[in-house]
């Protein structure tokens, strides 16, 4: 019965990285699971050429699945392309977590992800100047 | 000295008690979002599939009118369930949630105007929320919240104030599915009539677990659940006073509900088949007839009492667990069958997961009332409930398998 709350999961759970909000953030997006109501909240700095994530934090209340899955994916997110988060595939989030989940529980371990692209798809449409939309 | 319930003699009714879940005989703990099905009612469906299955209401032959008479039957049955004075005053529609959609509509879109003002509780379930949340929207009609106390409790001093003049329309939930409160709805009616309004029981939590006399408790509608009762998925009551269910314009239209139909109009049939669009779930029916039949014969009374010990015993039970907090009611004298709880620094959801890896199955979440929950200030809760088969030593399993949850999460 261990299966599921495997060490690194209760590690992450206990002593979550890139816990937090950050100021003044580039992109920040919250989202909640229909299923329990839970929120989170991430928040992203971007690198000074907009292209790749500087920094990301998340906050808010959740199950040990959500919480840890959005702690293991921003350690993994810091320096990497944005364009490689917006095309991350939920199977290489649910990879990330390593554990057999149940259906109903793939929704906890993809809600952190579900919100990172979220945010991202809604800086892009903020900040994408009307001169390069395509008609 | 009452006769013990045959909780035994129930169990065996229940095949689906006898499956193993991840190594484990299935715990139960999850009747009050859908409760498991005796061999009667599934032969009861099985037989008009298998000997005498034909469309109701249509055919001149043989078995289009054994089916009809078993499908009228079923509704004879019900009505006789819920102590109404007529099966012509029962409905059936898909559930509960399309029978309070069914009185939104017909019933609050017709006959209230702006400024009209309904009033429910802080603690119904979706089903007895959104369908007024967005009447309400549409048609400018105010709607209020009567809140509760400290153990989940309506505070009938907050409704009286908050009801007055403007008052159409109360709607609420008899025993609530998250505290399992009963609420007493005598003063509620009374108070509705004092007002000139009408009254709604949601009795999805109240119909599968005590005696209902719709006519003593002198209610406008009733509406439950055939699935929560020992029934069928698809089908749903709402009963409601002939003289209101006169009145009221059709819900859905098409075939069957109708008396005649020309080009230029149509005109409708008597209740309750003006509000049975389209051919019926009259095999869900039937199922349903058998369900009230399998607790009929057990006693409403008898059903009650069986719960009411349960849920003392959990309470009590789960209250010796370290961090644990109950939800709701202390007193079992004025709780339903329903056990809800929260955990020092375990989410309801991970509790539920290594439940389930125990084979115990248990309900987390908001349980589909998130207003409630806003209330608390808490997202979530964990819900254990019981029914006629469940057992004191399910209960006991529970109650081991939190402590074995708490020692995986270090807790």
């Amino acid at each position: 019965m261990q299966d599921l709350y495997r060490e690194h999961i209760l590690d992450h759970y206990e002593n979550p990285r890139q816990h937090g909000v950050i100021d003044h953030a580039d992109i920040t997006s919250e989202g909640v699971s229909p299923l329990c109501g839970d929120r989170i909240r991430v928040d992203v700095r971007l690198s000074d050429d907009k292209t790749t994530i500087a920094d990301a934090r998340f906050s808010g209340d959740g199950c040990i699945i959500s919480q840890a899955a959005a702690s293991m994916l921003l350690e993994d997110a810091l320096g990497k392309p944005l364009t490689e988060l917006e095309e991350m595939p939920p199977q290489a989030m649910l990879d990330l977590v390593g554990v057999t989940l149940t259906a109903q529980r793939v929704k906890c371990a993809l809600l952190g992800l579900q919100t990172l692209k979220d945010g991202i798809r809604k800086w892009r449409a903020a900040s994408s100047s009307p001169t390069f939309t395509q008609t | 000295m009452r006769t013990p319930f045959p909780t035994d003699a129930i169990r065996a009714d229940f095949p689906i008690l006898d499956e193993v879940v991840n190594g484990q005989r299935v715990t139960f703990l999850d009747s009050a979002a859908s409760s498991q099905k005796p061999l009667s009612v599934l032969r009861a469906m099985d037989d008009v599939y298998t000997r005498a299955y034909a469309n109701v209401h249509r055919g001149v032959y043989a078995f289009s009118e054994t089916a009809t008479a078993r499908y009228d039957d079923a509704r004879a049955r019900v009505a006789r369930f819920l102590g109404a004075p007529s099966p012509d005053s029962i409905v059936f529609t898909r559930n509960a949630t399309e029978s309070l959609n069914l009185l939104a509509y017909s019933y609050a879109r017709h006959f209230l105007q702006p400024g009209d003002e309904i009033v429910i509780t802080e603690f119904e379930h979706h089903a007895n929320f959104v369908p007024w949340l967005v009447a309400a929207k549409e048609r400018g009609i105010v709607l209020k919240f009567a809140p509760f106390d400290a153990e989940g409790r309506l505070d009938m001093q907050a409704f009286q104030k908050l009801t007055g003049p403007r008052t159409r329309l109360i709607s609420f939930a008899q025993v609530s599915n998250v505290f399992g409160t009963i609420t007493d709805p005598a003063p509620i009616v009374a108070r509705a009539r004092e007002l000139g309004a009408k009254v709604i029981v949601d009795g999805c939590q109240s119909a599968p677990h005590m005696p209902i006399d719709v006519r003593a408790m002198d209610c406008d509608f009733f509406v439950c659940s055939g699935h929560k009762m020992l029934g069928p998925t698809g089908i749903g009551v709402l009963y409601g006073k002939l003289e209101l269910l006169e009145a009221m314009p059709p819900f859905m239209t098409g075939g069957d509900m109708i008396r005649e139909v020309g080009f230029g109009g149509a005109t409708w049939a008597d209740p309750p088949v003006k509000f049975e669009a389209g051919t019926p779930a009259f095999v869900q029916a039937i199922g349903l007839g058998a369900a009230v039949d399998y607790l009929s014969a057990l006693g409403m009374p008898a059903v009650r009492a069986h719960e009411r010990e349960l849920v003392a015993y959990a309470l009590e039970r789960l209250s010796e667990i370290n961090g644990l907090t109950i939800i709701g009611p202390r007193d079992p004298e004025i709780r339903g069958g329903v056990a809800t709880f929260t955990l020092d620094r375990i989410h309801p959801h991970d509790l539920a997961s290594l439940l389930d890896q125990q084979g115990i199955a248990i309900r987390a979440g908001h349980h589909c009332a998130q207003p409630l929950h806003t209330r608390l200030g808490i997202n979530a809760t964990a819900r254990a409930s019981f029914y006629v088969y469940s057992e004191t030593q399910e209960i006991d399993r529970l109650a081991e398998g939190i402590e074995r949850a708490k020692r995986v999460l270090r807790r």
